[in-house]
């Protein structure tokens, strides 16, 4: 497979999962805002969206490019990150990382807290919309809105939220901007407008998605 | 000036290398930090001992044969420095300096603080060059580069190969050096011809070298001496895509 040549490749295969994953991550929040509506009007609206999306075809063709995105990226990053760490040296006085910032040197890390908090989201309301028994609202629909608002009930639960979108929020800002310079964007004028672009999307995302959790523990 | 100095020693590449403490009382600020690891070393000789072997030629900034690892930086605290270039000047006192040789897998450690960086040479040999007909030299004119192209190639050309970018990296990336070389003759008309062929050749050689891979971090940039642009690997990225697609 031609991704699996060398570096280069894997990483425009990295960067093109990856901002397919950031393209959803909007969606995804537009979608989730409908959570901050007047209680009873957000459960019929949400329940709603949610019964839309999940009959939809063309959804389930893209649900299925999503997990498989969040599986390449997640195996390509570990591959490469395992195999440069045997390459590089140790240094009995290292001030390496002042020449960059720290969520640029810890990706895999940051990484790897999203992809925890993937297994516990998949877990918690993924899981049991798609296959388990899960109550009815007044208009008949799956009550996935009521799962939701029961979970963040919890204040260790809200706290778990916020530090995987505090990470996702960084691994975002290193992330989008990273992705167009594997890709070949080198022109300068651009390259420095699309950084400050992933600043401004990893800051405006995070929020939006710190919002929501917070939103439901206060008013519930 | 009194200065401790903690330097890696290593008698050979198989042997294991640890640090070693010593001390210098009378270095003087005008001093370069080159020659004062030669007063050391006049220090040891007259002992009896092994001095201590490290890189260097020219002693101004421009052959990037010195290289050192000074308190966990690469060419030490001050930037776009070459090792030769930095002064004791920059130190204080009774200040410690840790000095480790540039480590990386591609990288090995010949002896002491001398490295074999002949990693870079293999990737420059696999694709660093224009073919060109061997006679006299053509009319300058006949080949057009604006003024913008030539001080960009040029850029890129001054890449002196001293290796600070892989010793800094955390992935012992060689991305900023093959990128400088690959931009600096795609960004000229004669190097144009060749550079889809140049490009994956290049890339594919530093693959085999044990070089990680490039997480644009930039801190290759922020520690070069001769201040290459990360923007080269992006060019790099480009070329190779351009060449594969």
């Amino acid at each position: 497979m031609w991704y699996f040549k060398n570096a280069l490749t894997r990483k425009n295969l990295m960067a093109l999962t990856g901002l397919f994953l950031s393209f959803f991550l909007i969606i995804h929040l537009v979608g989730n805002l409908q959570l901050l509506l007047p209680a009873k009007e957000a459960q019929l609206q949400y329940n709603w969206y949610s019964e839309l999306l999940s009959g939809s075809w063309f959804i389930k063709i893209v649900s299925y490019g999503l997990y498989a995105s969040i599986l390449i990226h997640a195996v390509d990053a570990f591959y490469l990150s395992q195999k440069s760490r045997m390459l590089s040296g140790q240094y009995a006085k290292d001030r390496r990382n002042r020449a960059s910032s720290w969520y640029a040197r810890h990706m895999m890390l940051l990484g790897l807290i999203i992809f925890a908090f993937l297994v516990i989201h998949f877990k918690d309301f993924w899981y049991p919309y798609k296959f388990g028994e899960i109550g009815l609202d007044a208009d008949g629909q799956k009550d996935l809105y009521s799962l939701v608002v029961v979970a963040f009930q919890d204040w260790w639960y809200v706290i778990l939220y916020a530090v995987a979108i505090l990470a996702l929020g960084f691994h975002l800002i290193h992330g989008v901007f990273s992705a167009t310079r594997s890709l070949g964007l080198y022109s300068p004028f651009y390259t420095k407008m699309v950084k400050g672009v992933s600043l401004v999307f990893g800051i405006i995302l995070s929020l939006g998605y710190l919002i929501i959790p917070i939103y439901l523990f206060i008013n519930n | 000036m009194k200065i401790h100095l903690n330097v890696w020693r290593q008698k050979h590449k198989d042997s294991k290398g640890a640090i070693v403490k010593y001390s210098l009382n009378e270095v003087a600020p005008e001093m370069s930090f080159l020659e004062m690891l030669d007063m050391l070393n006049l220090k040891l000789a007259k002992k009896g001992e092994r001095p201590i072997e490290f890189d260097h030629d020219c002693r101004e900034g421009i052959c990037g044969q010195c290289g050192l690892m000074i308190n966990g930086i690469a060419h030490g605290p001050l930037k776009n420095t070459t090792t030769c270039q930095l002064h004791m000047r920059s130190f204080k006192d009774g200040d410690t300096i840790y000095i480790e040789p540039f480590k990386a897998k591609a990288f090995p450690v010949i002896r002491d603080l001398k490295v074999d960086r002949s990693a870079f040479d293999a990737i420059i040999a696999a694709g660093g060059y224009v073919s060109v007909n061997t006679g006299q030299a053509p009319e300058a004119n006949s080949v057009m580069v604006t003024h913008d192209e030539a001080e960009s190639a040029f850029d890129s050309a001054a890449c002196i190969g001293c290796g600070a970018c892989v010793a800094t990296c955390k992935n012992a990336s060689a991305a900023l050096f093959t990128s400088a070389k690959i931009s600096h003759l795609a960004k000229l008309p004669q190097g144009k011809k060749e550079s889809e062929q140049r490009t994956v050749n290049m890339v594919n050689r530093m693959e085999n070298l044990e070089f990680g891979h490039c997480t644009n971090t930039e801190a290759c940039e922020v520690e070069c001496p001769q201040e290459i642009s990360v923007l080269n690997i992006a060019r790099m990225n480009f070329e190779y895509n351009k060449a594969k697609l």
